[in-house]
């Protein structure tokens, strides 16, 4: 025996360690909801975490040292290894898998506290949330996974529909709250492992399948829910094992996430609803004629260094592909180019720009891009009409104009950042397809537009090339 | 502890989730994620005190899995918020590389 217990599980000396872990957990979220302050929000949290743990270890009837001395190392090992290794532009990803062990975490304790329970006396007040915790963990579990193969591109991004969806995903809630009921009534006479068992690939499959038909670029608001529902899954657990910190940093996580989820989607303009049960981007839907050719100009990277050489101000406007191209470093180049000419370069940042809310901010800080030449988008917008040229890199549906003066559009009320009133636009972009919206963009077609048809990363190196020959 | 207690703190520790969730900037809305995220490995505890009665091959695989996955979510997850607020707060304004809004 490595460490002799020495708190009593629920005594006064665990549940006050526990409190104190939990308070700076909240002030650790509260913390970080502010730029001067998130970094040092995260380490309290992080403090607060290691009371939480060592408390625990501290606990008598832990036992089996072995295998948490084994989990400890090997889970710690891949979270170091993977937190170095990834890159910024992986971060969604990221967060999606961390968010999918969290729930697998919560039901595989809910699996081994039903087999524990089982056979004995099993109160009610505890086989519940374990039901709740297995449930709603499965879920997580896999609709995480399913997230995290859509962003890292191992499954298409677009939405996946099945034919009758709904129906299917009722079916299997219908049935997973059924079991449930059938394992409460015979909680004290031995309930059957087997349907704790299929209740556990029941919310399996109802994960899959509610994330499978959701769209790429939702998916963060996807991410931010799952988060929710794990910590809720969390809380459950701790109800089942009786541990206060379970419960309360599960259900701070749960509703802090849904308030963040809620954000996000008002930022895209989506609703939740929307998003799980509507699969809008599937059916390019009121955009029917959108496949004749529309007259737009192209112009090659030369024209485009003149264009930007020879402007006093220049906006960048950064979106997802930027991203997908990992372009940010050969924007950063293209835009130090210009700033020796003496062109002001700023970045408008739209709220959703990027893989997820924030991301984009993320990824030019990495590119040392300065903090103060990023401009969001209600900054920006009134500074558009003297903007010379605005150059939109891998971004589409936020610039739409048709957001604001069509009613019609699938898009309409989403605040875009108002490129169209430039000057004059450059839009990098591979092709003319529609971005996730499934739309066309009605900027595209302006006489003020021209096109540079290329890869992000490519045609940002290009085009400092051209501009340093100038 | 009995369950309406545990009701109790359940409903009050919601309420202190919304609360604390303000107004986030979007610039904060990933690292926050990401941090919140980090705070859910809190499940780990709950492999922890599995493990201790533990009994038989499955479920002692069931608590390494699930020690292992609290791990990677509550290591990975400080760690990498903080590699990202990182990208931040070292690109802030010259003087004094310290955390001091302009």
């Amino acid at each position: 025996m490595p460490l002799t217990a020495v708190l009593e599980p629920g005594g006064d000396l665990s549940t006050l360690l526990y409190v104190l872990a939990f308070s700076l957990f909240i002030i650790g979220i509260k913390q970080g909801t502010s730029p001067t302050t998130a970094k040092r929000g995260n380490l309290i949290a992080a403090v607060g975490m290691a009371i939480a743990v060592v408390t625990t270890l501290l606990l008598d009837g832990i036992g089996n040292w072995g295998v948490i001395v084994a989990g400890l190392l090997v889970g710690g090992a891949i979270g170091v290894v993977a937190s170095i290794r990834v890159q910024m532009t992986q971060m969604p990803q990221m967060v999606a898998l961390y968010n999918g062990v969290g729930g697998g975490a919560v039901a595989l304790i809910a699996w081994s506290e039903f087999r524990h329970g089982a056979g004995g006396d099993f109160p009610l007040e505890s086989f519940i949330p374990i039901l709740l915790a297995a449930v709603i963990g499965s879920v997580s579990f896999w609709g995480s996974n399913i997230a995290f193969a859509k962003l890292q591109d191992l499954i298409p991004t677009r939405p996946l529909a099945v034919p009758g969806q709904q129906v299917i995903n009722a079916v299997l809630l219908a049935a997973i709250v059924v079991i449930c009921i059938v394992l409460g009534i015979n909680h004290n006479d031995d309930p059957s492992q087997a349907l704790f068992i299929l209740i556990l690939v029941a919310a399996a499959l109802l994960g899959n399948l509610v994330v499978l038909p959701i769209g790429g670029a939702d998916m963060p608001v996807v991410i931010s829910l799952l988060n929710a529902l794990t910590g809720l899954s969390a809380a459950a657990a701790g109800f089942a094992l009786d541990n206060v910190a379970l419960i309360v940093a599960g259900t701070i996580v749960g509703s802090s996430g849904t308030i963040l989820t809620m954000e996000m989607a008002t930022a895209m303009n989506r609703s939740v609803p929307n998003i799980l049960f509507a699969g809008f981007g599937g059916a390019p839907a009121g955009a029917a004629g959108s496949t004749e050719e529309r007259p737009h100009r192209s112009i090659g990277a030369q024209d485009a260094a003149i264009a930007l050489a020879y402007a006093d101000s220049v906006v960048i406007v950064p979106g997802y592909g930027l991203a997908v191209a990992q372009a940010q470093h050969a924007v950063k180049e293209m835009a130090d180019e210009l700033e020796k000419r003496g062109v002001e370069v700023r970045y408008a940042i739209h709220p959703v720009a990027g893989r997820m809310p924030g991301h984009m901010n993320v990824l030019l800080a990495e590119a040392d891009v300065p903090y103060e030449k990023l401009v969001e988008m209600e900054d920006i917008n009134p500074d558009m009409p003297r903007t010379d040229v605005a150059v939109v890199i891998g971004a589409n549906d936020v610039t739409n104009p048709a957001a604001k003066d069509d009613p019609d559009s699938p898009i309409a009320g989403m605040p875009i950042i108002e490129v169209s009133e430039a000057k004059q636009v450059i839009v990098v972009k591979r092709s003319l397809s529609p971005g996730f919206a499934g739309i066309d963009n009605d900027l595209f077609y302006l006489d003020k537009t021209a096109m540079l048809f290329a890869d992000a990363k490519k045609a940002a190196q290009e085009v400092a090339g051209e501009v340093t020959n100038l | 502890m009995d369950l309406v207690t545990e009701f109790t703190i359940f409903v009050l520790a919601a309420f202190v989730g919304f609360e604390v969730i303000s107004k986030v900037p979007t610039t904060l809305h990933t690292p926050l994620m990401s941090q919140t995220n980090a705070i859910h490995g809190i499940v780990m505890l709950g492999g922890l005190i599995v493990a201790g009665f533990a009994d038989g091959a499955l479920e002692l695989t069931l608590a390494f899995i699930a020690i292992a996955f609290g791990t990677i979510n509550i290591v990975g997850g400080f760690l990498v918020t903080d590699r990202m607020l990182g990208m931040f707060s070292r690109k802030r304004p010259k003087p004094a590389d310290d955390e001091q809004g302009s």
